[in-house]
């Protein structure tokens, strides 16, 4: 039975990695960058969720419509102040200029919340479910993080496939001029896109920390690696690859945790994306594409 | 012959650079004219700028993108602490003692280097960035539940499982896992610091201007160009991979023994991206503009100390300013003009208009 | 131009080289790309001192052939013999070590590099000196730098091209990085040189000038050189031996004559109304 707990575990700790490595993987589809800000927007959603229900007296729903709404603006305004101004400059350069967003927020949030560790109310206040005469006890906060996220991404995979700027969105990660070229707005694409992924990564915040308690303005980052490696690990630039990739990522930590080692947790799922990658060196989902000679 | 005179000059002009960075520091610090803080970060700067150093020939030279330099760095600090406290009894000097530690530390890195580098240097691109991300934080987590210890019967080494003292037989902890080692005896000195960033440069600047520097930089220009010339591809990735890794396990060595304590988190995923940001800033393939980033930005957040609690939000902005400025394709060839432009006033006779191409 | 004779084996060499083994000798070449057969059948031997054409229209697979020969990509079926060693199993470096050199159609130089240096990383397999040598600046890295150095302005000075050693690659014109392409080929020192549209994007008198210094390099080196033209002026001044290739399987073999007068190749270039 507690293994049960742990897969339930598992798979409500790797829906929340799947939601922030669809941020990643869109954004990466699209504007062929690695976000590593991503992170850092989870945590000034957890924040701006905490700060509504602590300190403006709102309950959790407005709350996380707080959090939404605030990560949403963040995403479009830091693409463009900072990404926008290096489309067509390298790929590394991006990534530094990422970096150094991710500095910006975890400082901007280290002075006005300091350094002193907040402790995150949950959003879901529902009695743990008891199953089988008490053997199987799964806590409320993992059932809605795995129900809210398969909304998610089913919402998400009918966007992308079934409306316009879903289909505008495919186009621009497929061929960005040819794009242009049939009259699709590619910034205003790439803003939709930023925009998508931080408001979800502003959800992922709230469902993580409302799992994981300990808010500080690093927050971010370990979730944030583990859903940039989740991304990979499913097929970076692939929306089902991400899905899959996190849940299996947040499946292995828990497992791992609980049946090999507490403290190799961590070593053990990125081994495990060491060998999937040299097995398909272009992740679980990743199309391989040929280099024309 | 023209072209060696230039590469000639332009190592002097290097060499140089470093050396009078040193004069100046030990004539300011003899003087006392160097704040506290500042002589404390002269070694850590010296380890920085090595760091940097070793990490261009990977990201710059060789042209892969790794965020895992702080691994290496960190098997070069452990491996370092734990020969030089296990020589503590058996080798007098210091200064032998700190040389055989680096040695040892790069030696330990190298070998790690080769484990890591040969499934890595499969994968391109992104693919290979994460998986060096991914071996930094194996070997952070590796080193973190490791504990190491010395007694009369010689080293003990184990994973996961604490040693205590009633298993020591007249013997002392070195590693105690996540608490990382202490009471480390400080060895490393700043003259030590500026001859590894002189054993550095000569072995990446000799490296890189020569036929395997010049292999290594085929295949980041053009792969299938390489290959179709008889370059071996994988023999010259893991070549530029294990010289850096081998680089950076030496300066960690120094670094560590810098302190009385240190823990393996010191040398996490935010350690490889510092080092990342000052080869990118310096210049990607530019060996002395990575010294000199390294240096002005490791000091800089300190220079910045007045402004207290927003000094990190400055150098956020800081950076991400310098990035939009040297990287916005507009202001790019704005600053191109500007620059011919100065170049044409102090340029009298100019010789062939492709002999002027950019150093390095 | 010497003419073509029939080998014992099937396929023809000029006559000056039918004593010796043929440098290249395809058998039956082929690949498949998922389903479409790229290439099919693909029989052609070359001589040691040959100049040979490989033409078609777009899209016959030509460059697909060079991609074949040097293990770009590997044959599904068939033989590639290189001096009458087969070649299975070989990597791209391992055929380039064992004599096969090439060009490219989009040109792929070292860019960022000086043009010496782009001849040099040619030349790697030609010097010898390991990286401790380098590193520590041992006497055979001084040794083994003079010698590189002077091979290259060597080289370089087929194509007159000595003064441009310090320039940048990428900053050369067109037609002098399709040279320099050339000349880094040559470096890795062949037994048969495979160029891809050598005179795409030159002019009249630059391509005048690339077929006398085909022949000196044949002349000079005596060595074999399979080219992809389009060129037609170019093709039959120069070449020895044609082979026409549409739809991935040969459609004439033969001397310029021949094919210029073959109804299947003008039929194959124009279509069956231009043939009539």
């Amino acid at each position: 039975m507690s293994f049960l707990t742990n897969l339930i575990n598992g798979v409500s700790l790797g829906s929340v990695y799947a939601i922030i490595a669809l941020g990643y993987t869109m954004v990466y589809g699209i504007a062929k960058m690695l976000n590593f800000a991503h992170g850092d927007v989870i945590m000034v959603g957890a924040y701006m969720c905490f700060c509504a229900m602590n300190y403006w007296g709102m309950s959790p729903l407005p709350g996380i419509l707080v959090a939404v709404v605030v990560c949403t603006a963040l995403g479009i305004i830091i693409e463009k102040l900072a990404y926008k101004p290096l489309r067509g400059a390298t790929s590394l350069a991006v990534l530094i200029t990422a970096i150094g967003v991710s500095y910006f927020l975890q400082n901007a949030a280290l002075l006005i919340f300091t350094a002193n560790q907040k402790s995150f109310t949950s959003v879901v206040n529902l009695p743990s479910l008891t199953l089988f005469g008490g053997q199987l006890t799964i806590r409320a906060i993992a059932i809605v993080t795995v129900i809210v996220s398969a909304v998610i991404m089913v919402a998400l995979t009918l966007f992308v496939n079934r409306t316009k700027v879903g289909k505008a969105m495919r186009a621009v990660s497929e061929d960005k001029e040819a794009a242009q070229l049939m009259g699709i707005n590619v910034n205003a694409t790439i803003s939709v896109t930023f925009a998508i992924g931080s408001g979800l990564a502003a959800i992922a915040g709230v469902l993580y920390l409302s799992a994981y308690p300990n808010l500080v303005p690093t927050t971010g980052s370990m979730p944030g690696i583990k859903a940039f490696t989740a991304a990979v690990f499913g097929g970076i630039g692939s929306i089902p690859g991400a899905m899959l990739g996190g849940i299996l990522l947040g499946v292995i930590e828990i497992l791992g945790k609980a049946y090999i080692s507490t403290e190799m947790a961590d070593a053990i799922v990125f081994a495990v994306l060491i060998i999937i990658l040299l097995i398909k060196p272009t992740g679980l989902l990743g199309r391989a594409v040929r280099e024309k000679v | 012959m023209k072209k060696l005179t230039k590469n000639a000059r332009s190592n002097a002009v290097t060499y140089a650079i470093v050396i009078a960075f040193y004069v100046v520091m030990q004539v300011l610090s003899g003087s006392g004219h160097l704040s506290n803080s500042l002589t404390g970060q002269l070694i850590p700067i010296c380890v920085y700028i090595c760091l940097a150093i070793s990490l261009n020939l990977t990201v710059g030279i060789l042209g892969e993108l790794s965020l895992g330099h702080a691994g290496f760095m960190s098997v070069g600090a452990f491996t370092g602490i734990v020969v030089a406290m296990s020589l503590q009894s058996s080798v007098a000097s210091g200064p032998v003692r700190l040389v055989l530690a680096m040695l040892a530390g790069g030696l330990l890195a190298t070998v790690v280097g080769v484990i890591v580098g040969v499934p890595v240097l499969r994968l391109r691109g992104d693919y290979l960035a994460i998986v060096t991300l991914a071996f930094g934080e194996i070997i952070k987590n590796i080193i973190n539940n490791l504990y190491v210890a010395f007694d009369a019967s010689g080293l003990h080494v184990r994973m996961l499982r604490p040693i205590t003292a009633s298993e020591l037989t007249d013997g002392f902890l070195i590693i105690n896992g996540p608490q990382g080692a202490s009471g480390v005896t400080k060895l490393s000195t700043f003259t030590a610091g500026f001859l590894l960033i002189l054993f550095t440069l000569f072995v990446v600047l000799n490296l890189v201007q020569s036929r395997s520097g010049r292999a290594i930089m085929a295949l980041r220009d053009n792969r299938i160009a390489a290959e179709s010339v008889g370059i071996n591809i994988t023999k010259y990735k893991l070549m530029a991979f294990v010289v850096s890794a081998a680089l950076a396990g030496m300066a960690g060595a120094l670094y560590a023994m810098n302190f009385t304590t240190i823990a393996a988190k010191k040398f996490d995923f935010n350690t490889s991206i510092l080092v990342l940001v000052f080869v990118v800033l310096g210049g990607m393939g530019n060996i002395r503009g990575s010294i000199i980033a390294a240096a002005v930005l490791y000091v800089l957040p300190e220079l910045l100390r007045a402004m207290n609690d927003y000094r990190m939000l400055i150098y956020a902005v800081v950076l991400i300013v310098v990035m939009l400025a040297t990287n916005n394709p507009v202001l790019k060839a704005f600053l191109a003009r500007v620059r011919d432009g100065f170049t044409g006033l102090f340029r009298r006779k100019s010789p062939t208009p492709e002999g002027g191409d950019g150093d390095e | 131009m010497s003419k073509l004779v029939p080998l014992p084996s099937p396929g023809m060499v000029p006559e000056r080289d039918v004593d010796k083994t043929p440098v290249l000798e395809t058998r039956r070449l082929g690949i498949t790309f998922g389903g479409l057969k790229a290439v099919e059948d693909f029989n052609l031997t070359i001589g040691r001192t040959e100049i040979a054409g490989l033409i078609g229209p777009n899209g016959a697979g030509k460059t697909t052939v060079f991609n074949l020969l040097t293990k770009v990509y590997q044959p599904t079926h068939g033989t590639i013999l290189l001096d009458g060693r087969d070649t299975a199993g070989m990597n791209t470096v391992q055929v380039n070590k064992a004599g096969i050199a090439r060009t490219f159609q989009n040109i792929r130089l070292f860019s960022a590099l000086s043009v010496e240096d782009n001849v040099k990383i040619g030349l790697h397999n030609e010097i010898k000196c390991s990286m401790w040598e380098d590193i520590f600046r041992l006497p055979r890295h001084w040794k083994s730098e003079k010698v590189a150095h002077e091979r290259a302005l060597e080289l370089l000075s087929i194509f007159h091209m000595e003064d441009m050693a310090a320039a940048q690659a990428g900053s050369l014109p067109y037609g002098a990085q399709r040279r320099l392409e050339i000349v880094r080929a040559l470096a890795t020192n062949p037994s048969i040189l495979l160029l891809d549209e050598p005179a795409a994007g030159m002019n009249p008198s630059e391509t005048a000038e690339l077929m006398e210094n085909i022949r000196k390099i044949r002349d000079t080196f005596q060595i074999a050189i399979l080219l992809i033209e389009h060129d037609m002026n170019l093709v039959m001044g120069i070449c020895e031996g044609i082979c026409v290739l549409n739809y991935g399987r040969v459609i004439a073999k033969g001397e310029p004559e021949q094919i210029k007068n073959d109804p299947t190749v003008i039929e194959a270039y124009l279509g069956k109304r231009g043939a009539k």
